[in-house]
């Protein structure tokens, strides 16, 4: 019965080594990016990452994470290069010394969504007219509230048009949840949200079509929702890889990466517009 | 109702047809959950056995901040060990961030208080008189404690299980730590977190069942484990 015991305990034991021995060590050199999760849950980094390492001879590691932690993430030199999309905030990020070689690299637009009914009778009214009907009616509005792209973007227009960011009105929703899952709380209690168009196509693709928000304002300069690439800056961070950073942003910014994110659709859809050196 | 009878139909399709991506993150989770195990028992076990079997000053304190440990929450275990181990941090030299034994540390503080305090309790709840027999046919001390810890296998074992369900089940470590990079650090949950994320509710829901037959073939061979003796 020991004997029987003791072997049970082996076979466990090996199994714990067998698994804990066999981390993948990678050959290629190792590029680490912080980036939003639009890029990530739409599935265009899944897509571009095989071309990258193919022509780079890199191996393109991502955390998905909104544009605040992703900034905060290179402050504290734990990756190599960014893609973010919160312009005013990156530039400043650039000032302050912590990013380098700020590149804008594809762009798509913001849309504002909410139920097919319209409560507000916020649709086809340009964006300050759309955000007050909101404001006044009062119709709910679901905001991210977690400092990602999108968020930065939302208070932008509630300034733009006028209006005191809100901050405990009833009718203000903050999810702290990403873009998905916002638009899925939105859904669920009948209000307006503010997304960009690529998640929101992958989010129709989800329903296949049949959504029950839909795009009620779009087109108006103001909802342009610009991507760019950054890389840490080594003069703050010594231990990152800026040699490959440098090599990644010239990549994307390329004819190649741009004609591929270009070709990227969901649905038929194009989801980003590839504009570097715009 | 279509994302669980979805997701129970895509969970088997998943593990059948071998879907590469979804070994992946079953062998990640493997790994830190193992590793993190192991060094949750190696170091849960003595200090447990010491707090339920010493009588010193201030136990009863030390008793209840080993408790309190275990309302720790997975996502501040997350944010001090990241405070550490970030580049920026004390041991970012160490380049633990975002890789597998980054996670396994990270656990290893989260779990290490359940070993600790079920452990003691076990050992408390022996019988005095079997320590004093023990002292009375001259056994010396490491022997006595041998044979209480024998005494007490199956609630050491069942700290152990209770440990493991813990560490494969946290999302908020292995998302701060790991960072869900594919191929490397994403887990089962990590995983199930971004499916979610993604609006792919089926998917998120077929993952969190191969989450659940992992967890029932290790309690399984536990329960085996314990039928053999």
């Amino acid at each position: 019965m020991r004997k029987g015991k003791v072997l049970v305990a082996l076979v466990l034991f090996a199994c714990l080594l067998l698994f804990a021995g066999t981390t993948v060590f990678a050959d290629a050199p190792v590029l680490r990016m912080a980036t939003t999760t639009s890029t990530d849950n739409t599935g265009l980094l899944d897509y571009l990452a095989p071309y990258a390492n193919k022509s780079l001879g890199i191996e393109l590691q991502w955390v998905a994470v909104g544009t605040g932690k992703a900034l905060e993430l290179g402050k504290n030199c734990d990756v190599d290069v960014l893609m973010v999309h919160a312009p005013e905030t990156e530039l400043q990020y650039v000032k302050d010394g912590y990013g380098k070689d700020r590149t804008q690299f594809m762009y798509n637009d913001f849309v504002i969504i909410g139920p097919a009914g319209d409560p507000a009778g916020a649709r086809g009214k340009s964006v300050p007219e759309a955000m007050k009907k909101i404001r006044s009616k009062p119709a709910l509005f679901a905001s991210r509230g977690d400092n990602s792209g999108t968020h930065v973007k939302e208070l932008e227009l509630w300034k733009l048009s006028g209006i005191v960011v809100p901050q405990k009105e009833s009718w203000y929703i903050e999810t702290g949840q990403g873009m998905i899952n916002t638009i899925n709380i939105a859904a669920e209690c009948d209000a307006y949200t503010l997304t960009d168009r690529g998640t929101f196509i992958k989010y129709e693709s989800n329903w296949e079509g049949k959504t029950p928000l839909i795009i009620l304002i779009e087109g108006d300069k103001s909802l342009r929702n610009q991507y760019s690439v950054i890389a840490v800056n080594p003069t703050n961070c010594s231990k990152v890889r800026y040699d490959l950073a440098t090599e990644y942003i010239k990549w994307i910014s390329a004819p190649e990466a741009q004609r591929l994110i270009a070709d990227f659709k969901l649905m038929g859809k194009q989801l980003f517009i590839p504009n570097a050196g715009e | 109702m279509g994302y669980i009878t979805g997701g129970f139909l895509k969970a088997f399709q998943l593990l059948g047809t071998g879907d590469p991506e979804t070994y992946s993150a079953v062998f990640t989770t493997l790994k830190v959950s193992s590793l993190s195990i192991a060094a949750s028992l190696i170091i849960g076990i003595p200090a447990g056995f010491f707090l339920g079997y010493r009588e010193f000053r201030g136990k009863r304190q030390v008793r209840t901040f080993v408790d309190t440990l275990l309302a720790l929450p997975t996502v501040v275990v997350g944010l001090l060990v990241y405070a550490f181990i970030s580049r920026r941090g004390p041991f970012g030299n160490l380049g633990m961030l975002f890789t597998i034994p980054g996670i396994a540390v990270a656990q290893t503080v989260l779990v290490t208080p359940i070993v600790v305090s079920l452990t003691a309790t076990a050992i408390e709840g022996l019988d005095e008189r079997m320590r004093v027999t023990l002292v009375t046919l001259g056994a010396d001390r490491f022997r006595i404690a041998l044979a209480s810890l024998k005494e007490a296998q199956f609630a050491v074992l069942a700290a152990a299980v209770t440990a493991y369900g813990r560490a494969i089940s946290e999302v908020g470590v292995s998302m701060m730590i790991g960072g869900n990079i594919k191929w490397h650090t994403r887990t089962i949950t990590t995983a199930i977190a971004l499916e979610t994320g993604k609006g792919e509710f089926s998917m998120g829901i077929a993952l969190g069942i191969v989450l659940l037959l992992l967890a029932f073939i290790v309690n399984w061979g536990l329960i085996m484990l314990k039928k053999r003796a």
